[in-house]
């Protein structure tokens, strides 16, 4: 791939190819974490440190499992990559951004079963992409991530003070309206280069 | 099938794992968070019902903010004096004297004063009564008077007179239980020895209030202007009173308007509340 088709493909995950709003992958941090922007935007952070590193790493490690043609293993050590790293960054955002770890709370560790980190692991692979290549897509894919749960953040703060009839208020407002956004997003799938 | 196709993969696996085990652990170090010790100790002392009573989320956070310092180690209203010693004794400070506390209704509009919009003749019970449309006061903010602070109170402190609920002072012990039973949420805890109140918690504007009660807050501020010690403050169209600074002057009383500053005085050590400044309730 040349540098201009990997910009292409990192535009194309962040927009078209949306995770949440395309793809519907990591739907549980997505409503779960976004009742505030900045801690949306946190755990958007959070998501893209583990996707690009992680991204990084389950490359190498798949490289490692063709050697031996263990293939068929690719999932179990995927899992075993990710929950490490999650590991890595709770630690460091104990440490660093308290604040931050406190208001993510059960969210942070639950980044390890996000099919947002493994789906991006698996469609590296799926799509041969190389080491580069793999990089940019996880990255680009977790900025996706990122705007979607930033976004719809901003929608939530407007859905708080609004007075819907009293079935629809909450929960189900809230899915009706992240319902709409993916609808919006779906118009970038129209998108031609 | 040969032993090594089994070997490798566990081998593989293993390897990765002790790989990231050193990894984390290394991180570990690096990154490790010294936690006070005595934030366990405290927290084994408070109650551990994470009521929320102190202010904090629940009896971690309490216990957390009084190491840090930022709360006082008789915080906890529930655990009272014993649980206050025995933190106390933790952080190595001396506990001062708790304040003691007693239950105050924040509202005057008996019978004859809150005019009512409509004939309730449902369950006595105020939270039924508040679905009808708020209940039958007209005042969104008046005592219902059907007594579900009565049943509440542990300590059968709470009678309904004319219309509102009345807390005898003598036997209410400032547990705040009533507070929580209140669907107006028009019941505060003030200090024990405080001798004023405002007998009103209307948020309405003047005008709106002086149409719904003869005896609502209507916001003229005159008892802030009369206030000498900047104590009492007209917030969201209610007169408070910060009973930090309040040296009960008797200044406020003398000028509300409407006579809802209710004023108590001391007699023979105990609590006596003066009815001259108030119409006959």
């Amino acid at each position: 791939m040349s540098f201009g088709e990997i910009l292409l493909m990192m535009f194309g995950a962040v927009l078209v190819e949306n995770f949440i709003f395309a793809r519907f992958y990591g739907c549980c941090p997505f409503l779960g974490v976004s009742e505030k922007p900045d801690t949306a935007f946190g755990m958007g952070m959070a998501v893209t440190f583990v996707i690009t590193l992680s991204s990084a790493v389950t490359w190498l490690v798949y490289k490692l499992l063709e050697l031996f043609h263990l293939e068929y293993l690719q999932t179990i050590a995927f899992i075993l990559v990710i929950a490490a790293l999650v590991q890595f960054i709770e630690m460091f955002l104990r440490k660093f951004i308290p604040s931050l770890y406190s208001a993510l709370g059960i969210y942070l560790p639950l980044i390890t079963t996000n099919c947002a980190v493994l789906s991006s692991a698996l469609l590296n692979i799926q799509n041969g992409y190389n080491l580069i290549e793999s990089i940019c897509f996880g990255f680009a894919a977790a900025i996706g991530f990122t705007l979607a749960i930033v976004v719809f953040a901003g929608v939530r703060m407007r859905l708080a003070t609004a007075k819907p009839p009293r079935s629809f208020k909450g929960f189900p407002l809230t899915l009706i309206a992240a319902g709409l956004l993916a609808m919006a997003f779906s118009g970038f799938t129209s998108l031609s280069f | 099938m040969q032993i090594s196709d089994v070997l490798i993969p566990v081998l593989i696996f293993a390897g990765l794992g002790v790989f990231f085990g050193i990894l984390l652990a290394i991180a570990a170090k690096i990154f490790e968070v010294k936690v006070d010790e005595r934030v366990p100790k405290v927290q084994e002392c408070l109650p551990g019902a994470n009521c929320g009573g102190c202010g904090y989320s629940g009896c971690g956070a309490l216990a957390e903010a009084i190491v840090k310092g930022e709360a006082k180690p008789s915080a906890c209203t529930v655990g009272g004096a014993e649980t206050a010693q025995k933190i106390g004794e933790i952080m190595g400070v001396e506990v001062e004297e708790r304040v003691r506390m007693r239950a105050q209704v924040m509202c005057s509009g008996t019978a004859e004063f809150a005019k009512k919009k409509y004939i309730y003749a449902g369950a006595k019970d105020c939270i039924s009564a508040t679905k009808l449309a708020g209940g039958d006061k007209l005042c969104p903010n008046g005592c219902i008077g059907l007594g579900t602070c009565v049943t509440s109170c542990p300590f059968g402190a709470i009678s309904v007179v004319n219309g509102v609920a009345v807390v005898d002072y003598k036997k209410c012990e400032g547990c705040g239980v009533c507070t929580h039973a209140c669907p107006k949420g028009i019941i505060k805890l003030i200090p024990y020895n405080s001798r004023h109140w405002v007998g009103c918690m209307s948020v309405e504007k003047g005008a709106v209030t002086r149409k719904q009660c003869e005896v609502g807050c209507i916001s003229c501020k005159l008892c802030e202007k009369a206030c000498e010690y900047d104590a009492i403050h007209v917030n969201g169209f209610v007169a408070s009173i910060d009973y930090d600074k309040c040296v009960g002057c008797n200044k406020c009383v003398d000028k509300c308007p409407r006579h809802i500053i209710w004023s108590a005085g001391t007699q023979y050590g105990n609590l006596v509340i003066l009815r001259e400044n108030i119409k006959d309730i």
